[in-house]
């Protein structure tokens, strides 16, 4: 086993134990503080496919992350008015919150992919930007749901053989969604698919001299990237029981290439090495001062001047491929 | 006369005021080295670039295996078996030379969706890689990073590549740039086996390897052919000599 394995199985189980040793010392706050952890966690393991293995550096992630509140405060809602959705009676449950999430974020990413990816550098990076506010402005703007009050979820989806009112409970529901998105990653990263994206983000004139078009590899990529990210985001709703139009806006997409680049970029385990960091930085220097964030600009400062790999790569050493 | 697998006729490129390509005909027949020579800046690069499909020429046509190529992209080109290198090697800087090769016999095999299976598990990607590694001489270096591999045996390795691609035609711009001579003996050995796989349009500017290679040279000069003919006639043909071999050719 390599070191990036095991400090990654190290990262996983300290997750996995993190809310059991707070209940067990009595301080519950920290199970939410340990989801908040899963759930960034899978948005970035989202993030780092478009950004890590296809190098494309979406700053309209947000779009996504809040499409997938916004569907899972939505069936939240009509399940408790017993309103039809798109025509349906359905259930207020988790797995249909997180189907219709990772569909209208997947329609959303290909139709603004089919359209940014003709773009690369600067340019990708802006038209991401612009498609997500007019997500964001649309939201705000669709009093609906809320308007810029947002939309509060009063009893969370359900979810078959749990309680998701118990902390605990919806803890374990989002480690294992970020369990299985980690083990896509992992398949994808090591799959002809994932060698193809992967080139094309090196070296692109030549893998269109192999004979494979750029193009529909990463579309494909930006596209299961965002549904991955959407599921994250009705997490996230069900967490803070909450859907904010501020999950549509632009600092939200720099939190998400935030966490990517503070775990390490295109790394298994970088999003979550990323979140855990994170999370624990805006808690205790949160308590600390206000000023909290301009110390994380600091710690980024340094992890970009001086440790390109981020915390996997401090840890770890160099990426290897094969 | 077998017909030609590559036909190019009356192709023109201006970048602006330039005739980088100016009404040049030219075709690769079955089983033959057609070395294309010229002075730097004669054109020869953008002329690849079109037959690759890099750029769009502004008039002419180019056929492969009786095939219009002009509506095509690139890769499309080199999906139907138009194998190229570059003239300042072109690869993938942090995958191994195995990974490197498997991309093409993968890309050779059609799809590039698949994202269950790990690609250094499959036998029908490592084991054609391996062979195409062996047969330029780079096996041992197999699991190196491309971007740590030498000069010359990145230039190697992108010959293996055009080889796993099942090329029906290669073209090889200027393989042996910056190699070493005993290197470039080397591979001037390995072109003559090549063209049993292949016939192949090769652009290159040391004229050992290519008097010593080819079947057919066509002479390029400020974006015109001036002579096409064998070894023997463009070595007699003044114009020649004086456009570019100079009188100690």
């Amino acid at each position: 086993m390599t070191r990036e394995t095991i400090f990654s199985a190290i990262l996983l189980l300290a997750l996995l134990a993190l809310p059991f040793a707070a209940q067990a010392i009595g301080n519950p706050f920290y199970v939410t503080l340990a989801t908040r952890m899963a759930i960034l966690a899978l948005a970035a393991v989202g993030l780092n496919i478009a950004l890590g293995l296809g190098g494309l550096v979406s700053f309209g992630h947000a779009a996504f992350f809040g499409i997938g509140g916004y569907a899972a405060g939505i069936i939240a809602s009509h399940a408790m008015n017993g309103e039809p959705v798109l025509g349906m009676m359905l259930p207020g449950s988790m797995p249909v919150a997180w189907l219709l999430a990772a569909a209208a974020a997947g329609l959303v990413a290909l139709t603004t992919g089919a359209i940014s990816l003709r773009t690369s550098g600067v340019y990708f990076i802006m038209i991401t930007l612009a498609f997500a506010q007019m997500v964001y402005y649309f939201a705000i703007s669709w009093p609906a749901y809320g308007g810029e009050d947002g939309l509060s979820i009063a009893l969370r989806n359900s979810f078959p053989g749990a309680n998701t009112a118990r902390p605990l409970d919806l803890f374990l529901i989002c480690y294992g969604v970020l369990v299985v998105a980690l083990l896509a990653f992992w398949r994808i990263s090591v799959s002809r698919f994932g060698a193809a994206l992967q080139a094309a983000r090196q070296n692109e004139i030549r893998v269109a001299a192999v004979g494979i078009e750029p193009f529909p590899i990463r579309l494909a990529a930006f596209v299961v990237s965002a549904m991955i990210t959407a599921v994250a985001g009705a997490l996230f709703a069900e967490l803070t029981r909450y859907v904010s139009p501020s999950m549509l806006a632009w600092p939200m997409s720099g939190e998400l290439i935030v966490l990517v680049i503070l775990g390490g970029v295109g790394r298994l385990a970088g999003p979550v090495a990323g979140a855990m960091a994170f999370v624990m930085l805006e808690y205790w220097l949160g308590g600390l001062t206000e000023r909290w964030q301009f110390f994380l600009g600091l710690i980024l400062l340094g992890v970009v001047l001086f440790a390109r790999g981020g915390i996997l790569g401090l840890v770890a050493g160099k990426a290897r491929h094969g | 006369m077998a017909e030609p697998v590559l036909d190019i006729r009356n192709l023109s490129k201006s970048f602006g005021a330039l005739k980088a390509t100016d009404n040049v005909s030219l075709d690769l027949r079955p089983g033959e080295i057609h070395a294309l020579i010229g002075p730097n800046g004669a054109g020869k690069t953008t002329l690849i670039h079109q037959i690759s499909g890099a750029i769009r020429p502004d008039a002419g046509s180019i056929s492969f295996l009786g095939r219009d190529m002009l509506p095509l992209g690139m890769a499309a080109r080199a999906r139907l078996g138009l194998g190229r290198t570059f003239q300042i090697s072109s690869l993938i800087p942090e995958f191994s030379a195995l990974r490197n090769v498997m991309l093409a016999v993968q890309a050779q095999q059609g799809s590039s969706m698949g994202a269950l299976a790990n690609v250094m598990a499959d036998a029908s990607l490592t084991g054609p890689a391996h062979e195409a590694l062996a047969q330029v001489g780079l096996q041992e270096r197999s699991g190196v990073a491309a971007a740590e591999l030498s000069h010359g045996e990145r230039r190697q390795l992108e010959i293996a590549i055009a080889l796993a691609l099942g090329a029906k035609a290669f073209l090889l711009d200027e393989p042996m740039a910056g190699m070493d001579p005993e290197g470039a003996k080397r591979l001037t050995g390995f072109l003559a086996k090549l063209r049993e796989e292949a016939p192949i349009l090769l652009i290159e500017h040391d004229m050992d390897a290519v008097f010593a290679l080819a079947d057919r040279i066509s002479v390029l000069v400020y974006g015109q052919v001036i002579a096409t003919g064998t070894v023997a006639e463009i070595r007699s043909n003044p114009q020649v000599r004086e456009a570019y071999l100079g009188d100690d050719a």
